[in-house]
């Protein structure tokens, strides 16, 4: 598939800490992968060092169904980076995800940037590859289910 | 012992420089620092080296030493910084400032603002690198990346809840533009709006037409605090710190908008302690200047500060009220940010003041009770409550 954005916004790397690496390696293989806390079982998004629910620092990730619910959206219309100039309204969605103790990721709505967008529509994750970066990343879009 | 700021610090200056669009001023900005600093001295009649202290907010650039260094100041014994980003350090950089000043730290502090957005960024526009890592990865590359555009997801999700209509926010717009028409210093003084210039323009990120984002200036901004004791004798009558809040609910701090109260204005906690503090109620307030960085933020925060319940807004937020001309509260009385400057909203703090001494542009009668609310939506926000010789 093709992106949903134009070339030349930043390209996400995982962070220098190394916190979020399995999250972006688990989106390479189309797998949403999330931190949960081995003790206390508590999802975590976006991943921290130490539980904010138990206070462990046993910290584990866990693959997760890319299945949810819009929790709020916005159309956006100003472009604040060159590469959205000329490019017209586009749709970014919060996701809350029942089956990781709903934490929510923010994605954009594929389809019609027109469209109506209702919250609580349940929708389900595609995976955006983009293999011709100067180092290959995946996005995790969303679509209604 | 009473662990209050109650009473117990006063304003006695204020003064900006003039207020420029994004890339207007002569001055760099360090400059402007100093412009509006020795201008609230003027304002208060003492000498800007009997400054002993200063706190500001949001990274401010003009560091403190310097600013000591320049005016010659005879003493340094208080540099604050308020932590987080935006205009939620504003009122926080008050409380600061009154706190050293009630336990002896300092005794004549300057909370001030220098921000020329035109040299060096503007807030209103996404990063420029190639990569991105950190929070950052994980909403920018989906085009979310400016403030605009991290706080319209949480505006929504609050008109989603209570059925907030869209002319609910107008209201708040057209209110600091009414305003900005009495008050020469407005950038948007001589540019009125109506509904049908609002209906009329365009998105900038739905809920949020142009007219309900802040502007982008240059300049600056200061105010001068002494204690109590001192205040009354210096020109203006002492206007009063009767409360400061700084701080924000449980984890708003979450990342990647994973706040277990989302559709929040970060005040739900603040508001009680501020009223405590201070000892008075939303209904004993006379004038009102609230943050607008987004109109869906001050909405947010009104009703976060009892003005409302999250279901009347559609009643209550209607232009009349707000006017300080016979409203029943009048709101961003100076035209705020959206019309007078973003002087990222200490320019609110001086209006508050200003209220109190009855030298608005847009006077308020009989103003004993004058409270400002800085920052909505971002974490740290703070909120103050200044307060008449009579409120003591």
């Amino acid at each position: 598939m093709s992106a949903y954005l134009p070339a030349g916004l930043p390209q996400p790397v995982p962070s220098p800490d190394g916190l979020d690496r399995p999250y972006w390696d688990g989106l390479l293989r189309n797998t949403l992968v999330l931190q949960r806390c081995a003790d206390c079982h508590s999802w975590q998004w976006g991943p921290e060092f130490v539980c904010h629910a138990c206070l462990s620092d046993n910290m584990t990730w866990q693959d997760t169904r890319a299945e949810g619910t819009i929790y709020s959206f916005e159309r956006v219309w100003h472009p604040v980076h060159p590469a959205l100039r000329e490019h017209g309204p586009y749709v970014v969605v919060l996701v809350e995800l029942p089956e990781a103790g709903k934490v929510r990721v923010v994605g954009n709505l594929l389809g019609d940037p027109h469209q109506d967008v209702r919250i609580g529509a349940a929708v389900r994750g595609v995976f955006e590859h983009h293999a011709d970066a100067g180092r290959p990343f995946a996005l995790l879009q969303w679509t209604l289910a | 012992m009473n662990r209050t700021l109650r009473g117990r610090v006063a304003v006695v200056g204020v003064g900006e420089t003039p207020y420029y669009k994004r890339g207007g001023s002569p001055d760099p900005e360090f400059k402007l620092a100093l412009d509006a600093v020795r201008i609230a001295c003027a304002d208060a009649g003492i000498d800007p080296r009997a400054i002993d202290g200063f706190a500001s907010y949001s990274n401010d650039r003009s560091d403190a030493s310097r600013l000591s260094a320049a005016l010659g100041c005879r003493e340094l014994k208080f540099a604050t910084m308020q932590w987080g980003g935006g205009g939620g350090g504003g009122s926080a950089a008050l409380a600061n400032a009154s706190a050293a000043i009630a336990t002896g730290l300092a005794d004549c502090v300057v909370v001030f603002r220098a921000l020329a957005q035109g040299q060096f960024g503007r807030f209103g526009q996404g990063p420029r690198r190639n990569e991105i890592s950190g929070e950052g990865a994980f909403t920018v590359p989906y085009g979310l990346m400016s403030p605009a555009q991290m706080f319209a997801m949480k505006v929504t999700r609050f008109m989603h809840d209570h059925s907030v209509r869209q002319e609910a926010l107008r209201a708040i717009a057209l209110a600091s533009y009414h305003h900005a028409q009495n008050n020469p210093r407005a950038v948007m003084y001589g540019r009125p709006l109506d509904e049908a210039a609002y209906d009329a323009s365009r998105w900038i990120v739905e809920p949020f037409h142009l007219f309900d984002c802040c502007q982008e200036n240059d300049g600056a901004a200061a105010m001068v605090l002494v204690s109590a004791e001192r205040a009354k004798d210096f020109p203006h009558k002492p206007c009063y710190v009767l409360g400061a809040v700084a701080g924000s609910h449980h984890r708003a701090g979450a990342p990647v908008h994973n706040t277990p109260d989302y559709a929040s204005s970060s005040f739900p906690t603040l508001a009680p302690r501020l009223y405590a503090m201070a000892g008075v109620k939303p209904k004993d307030v006379d004038v009102l200047q609230s943050y607008e960085n987004f109109t869906g933020g001050v909405l947010m925060a009104m009703v976060e500060h009892g003005f409302c319940s999250p279901e009347d807004c559609n009643r209550f937020f209607v232009k009349e009220r707000f006017f300080a001309q016979g409203g029943e509260l009048p709101l961003n009385t100076s035209g705020g940010n959206l019309a007078e400057c973003y002087m990222h909203g200490l320019g609110l703090n001086i209006e508050g003041v200003r209220q109190v001494w009855g030298e608005s542009t847009n006077p308020v009668r009989d103003v004993d009770v004058s409270m400002v609310i800085s920052g909505p939506m971002v974490t740290p926000v703070s909120s103050c409550i200044f307060g008449s010789e009579a409120t003591l």
